[in-house]
């Protein structure tokens, strides 16, 4: 009798599943995941409400200064937002059933849907004085009659302040008169003025439902969510690191050698998405946040909880990342020249070594994400 | 011996043709087999086969690129993506399936773009397919590229229709009627036949591809001999890649076999891009300026010689199509799911929305991937065309599909339309506003199975409705 309960015994543990983590590890990775989610959407917010002064100020007195200053704090509040694209692709409030993710960083964008573009001056929602703006009219087209057919957000935003780059050297050369003399000028001073208030509202509302203590967001069931919410995580981590970043904003680039196929192609700040869009991982990965302010959030972290299952392979996971953000870093602006050239041009291959550290590193974190008993995932273990 | 029981009434029940659940997906979560991504929110249909290889997935994002961005006029600095119109719908395949997904009719006052109305008259055209409407051809396109007529407006209106359930409660359903105002080349034939078809969610579609032929063929042979109301026939159509007559699988009169025909069929008709299997923009000849609008033709200065979309291009978006893995389905221990599941079985749902399926090889391995092969998958169609009454009836007879036929459309996916498109309109244009009136909508064959829902009580509907939003 007794050799028969070890037999069973025995084969209950080889066949079992990877051991699930158990809820006293997970709760304390997903608060801080959470805490770290809140502390940069905030920062994001912040970083649009910065582009807005800007935008108010130049809209208040268009000059090419208040227009360059609009530009920098452009690029500024990319920086936060872009570091936010780890939380997406797992139905969050970014990007669930009522999320605002399509009118903040849709792209590529069909320019010419909103303002006039090289050879159809007419073109666009601003040149079409039926078209009221208004929130809610610009909402109701945005993504209307085509993915491409982006009607707000940063990109629409990077448009109006920039304008087509229609240089190869540099970024696009919009001239500040054109929210003056030019026609139309009076709509497009509108215009982008709706569009920012939209940006700061809609990011302003995906940070509430992160802000902590409050009894009914999604912060407080994801807290509560255990293994269903780590394994959101872990979706974003990896759909962000293959299909996203290596795949859609830089395969697509690198086979098609367009300018059009650069994520920011009006201001030239792609090579900075792909460097946030990285690091946002790490951030995760290692439960580790450089505030804008300078300070630095740190705790449980989703490595940490690897790391009780297979030190080796977390510290693998670690080092695959860190190369995806040093080669990131690598690539030169502007992006639409790295990726243009023969077999052998350099911005190409640093641009592939990107795409390389990516996909090597979404392999490891399926695996890591085995490890702690998480497999439903986007991506299968080869 | 007493182990031995189970075993043996395990090999019976699949002897005897029962689909044995595997034991390690007992619900049929993993809706497209090792191909699912356990996917929600709006990105829920866009993400390529959990098994592709890496070059694979490659080729997913750069078909995708050409998916999803706007087709210009020629001529255009933008050569890789000139050519749109003459007459079009809409400048992508992402502007009428959104994110990869559904459809809907337009908000009152608007025109339609994911709801297209196909048109002929009566007769039988090449290859047993329709005749075009002589002026206007086999779909109404109310887009034009600038200096061409867009061929005019479309106008809906809707008729109500009141019902019953047998606990007393009542329900109405909109019943779209069409009709067409500012037509730009004069009147329509007499007799035109007008069919509206909503853009379907595209999840999956590589999988149905590789269901096997003769598993089609036997769903109808096993309605057939079961003798009751539910005939499935199957749809023979032209498939223009290959050059062959084929199983129709595809469209909702099942009017197209492949991926590829249907890919080439769409730039052609609703973005007008010419490709290889479709050389000629499709303008009739009575629209003149239509036929003398300027091509996107790679080598300028030859219209007509070399197609807008080049056939690496094309194939390309017909992989990325072909591998969009189809969700996992959600809540599937929840017991109201696991209710309706018994439900949907007891109404006879599933004799045409069959449940499973294994895989093979598909007919197109250029244009798609070996990770397709051999997937025990739960797409819910059986893939055939059934008589579905009057009131769904229109009227226009599409290859051996007669006026009053439709195919089973699968329904993974149908409970995600929500998260993708935020919208939950179902059937062939739209009309339903989610499942329950779909299933209201169900005449003809299907008559007996919604009187069974018409006799189950609120928690019972309710029940139904969460299992097939689970899907």
């Amino acid at each position: 009798m007794k050799k028969l309960i070890l037999a069973l015994a025995i084969s209950t543990t080889l066949s079992a599943q990877p051991a699930l983590a158990a809820d006293h590890d997970v709760g304390p990775v997903l608060r801080h995941y959470a805490g770290l989610v809140y502390a940069n959407y905030v920062d994001a917010v912040s970083g649009a409400r910065g582009l807005q002064r800007a935008i108010d100020a130049f809209l208040a007195h268009p000059s090419a200064e208040t227009q360059e200053a609009a530009r920098k704090a452009w690029r500024v509040a990319r920086e936060f937002y872009g570091q936010t694209e780890a939380f997406r692709f797992y139905g969050g409030p970014i990007d669930g059933e009522q999320g605002p993710e399509p009118r903040i960083n849709a792209w590529p964008m069909d320019e010419s849907y909103v303002d006039g573009v090289q050879g159809r001056p007419e073109a666009g929602l601003i040149n079409d004085p039926r078209f009221v703006i208004n929130r809610d009219n610009v909402i109701a087209q945005n993504e209307r009659g085509g993915e491409e057919n982006i009607a707000s957000g940063w990109h629409a935003i990077e448009f109006l302040l920039w304008g087509q780059d229609l240089n190869a050297d540099g970024a696009g050369a919009r001239p500040y008169t054109d929210f003056t003399t030019a026609p139309h000028a009076d709509r497009r001073r509108q215009y982008l003025k709706v569009i920012t208030d939209l940006l700061v509202d809609d990011l302003t509302q995906v940070a509430k439902e992160w802000k902590p203590g409050r009894p009914f967001n999604y912060r407080a069931r994801f807290e509560k969510g255990g293994l269903e919410s780590l394994r959101q995580v872990f979706v974003g981590l990896g759909s962000l690191s293959r299909g996203e970043l290596a795949g859609e904003r830089m395969e697509v680039a690198l086979a098609s050698q367009d300018q059009e196929d650069e994520h920011s192609c009006f201001s030239d700040n792609t090579h900075r998405d792909v460097v946030n869009n990285a690091l946002g991982i790490e951030n995760v990965w290692l439960g580790r946040y450089r505030r804008a302010d300078g300070s630095l959030l740190q705790g449980p972290s989703l490595k940490d909880l690897v790391a009780t299952r297979d030190a080796a392979l977390a510290d693998q996971t670690s080092r695959r990342i860190a190369q995806s953000v040093a080669n990131a870093h690598a690539i030169q602006a502007p992006f639409d020249r790295e990726v243009v050239g023969g077999k052998d041009a350099p911005g190409r291959g640093r641009v592939q070594a990107t795409i390389d550290s990516l996909v090597l590193q979404s392999k490891d974190l399926v695996a890591a994400a085995n490890a702690v008993g998480v497999s439903k995932l986007t991506l299968v273990q080869p | 011996m007493q182990a031995h029981k189970p075993l043996a009434l395990a090999l019976l029940l699949s002897a005897a043709g029962l689909s044995a659940a595997p034991i390690d997906d007992p619900e049929g979560e993993k809706s497209g087999g090792e191909a699912t991504v356990f996917a929600t929110g709006r990105n829920a249909f866009s993400f390529p086969a959990a098994n592709l290889t890496d070059a694979e997935r490659t080729r997913f994002v750069i078909g995708n690129s050409f998916f999803k961005r706007n087709w210009v006029e020629a001529p255009s600095s933008t050569t890789a993506r000139d050519g749109l119109g003459p007459h079009f719908i809409a400048r992508s395949c992402g502007g009428c399936h959104v994110s990869d997904g559904r459809g809907e009719p337009p908000k009152p006052g608007d025109q339609p773009v994911s709801l297209l109305l196909r048109l002929s008259v009566p007769g039988v055209g090449a290859h047993g397919g329709v005749v075009p409407e002589p002026t206007y051809g086999d779909q109404f396109d109310n887009f034009a590229v600038q200096k061409v007529k867009p061929e005019g407006r479309v106008v809906i209106t809707h008729v109500e229709v009141k019902g019953r359930f047998a606990d007393g409660t009542p329900y109405t359903l909109k019943q779209p009627r069409y009709a067409f105002a500012d037509l730009g080349y004069g009147p329509m034939a007499r007799d035109v036949l007008v069919s509206p078809r909503v853009a379907p969610q595209i999840i999956g579609v590589g999988l149905l591809e590789a269901i096997a032929e003769t598993d089609i063929l036997a769903n109808a042979r096993e309605q057939a001999v079961a003798g009751g109301p539910v005939r499935g026939v199957p749809n023979r159509v032209w498939d223009a890649p290959s050059g062959r007559m084929m199983l129709g699988r595809f469209g909702w009169k099942a009017n197209v076999a492949t991926i590829a025909h249907q890919t080439a069929g769409a730039f052609n008709g609703d973005i007008g891009i010419t490709s290889g299997v479709f050389p000629d923009e499709a303008c009739t000849a009575a629209q003149r300026d239509c036929l003398a609008a300027p091509s996107g033709d790679q080598r300028q200065g030859a219209p007509g010689r070399e197609p807008e979309i080049d056939a690496r291009t094309l194939g390309d978006v017909v992989f990325y199509q072909a591998t969009l893995a189809p969700p996992a389905r959600r809540n599937v221990d929840d017991p109201r799911v696991r209710q309706g599941r018994q439900l949907f079985a007891q109404a006879q749902c599933a004799t045409c929305h069959r449940p499973d399926y294994v895989t093979t090889a598909g007919p197109n391995p250029r244009f798609s991937s070996p990770a397709l092969n051999g997937q025990r998958i739960h797409p819910y169609t059986d893939l055939l065309l059934h008589d579905m009454g009057e009131g769904l009836a229109d009227g226009r007879p599409d290859g051996q599909a007669n006026g009053r036929q439709w195919k089973t459309p699968p329904l993974w996916g149908v409970g995600l339309i929500k998260d993708v498109n935020g919208h939950t309109r179902l059937l062939h244009d739209g009309r339903a506003n989610g499942v329950l009136e779909a299933i209201l909508w169900h005449g003809g064959e299907a008559e007996a199975s919604r009187d069974r829902v018409l006799k189950m009580d609120k928690a019972q509907r309710a029940a139904l409705v969460k299992f097939v939003e689970s899907l």
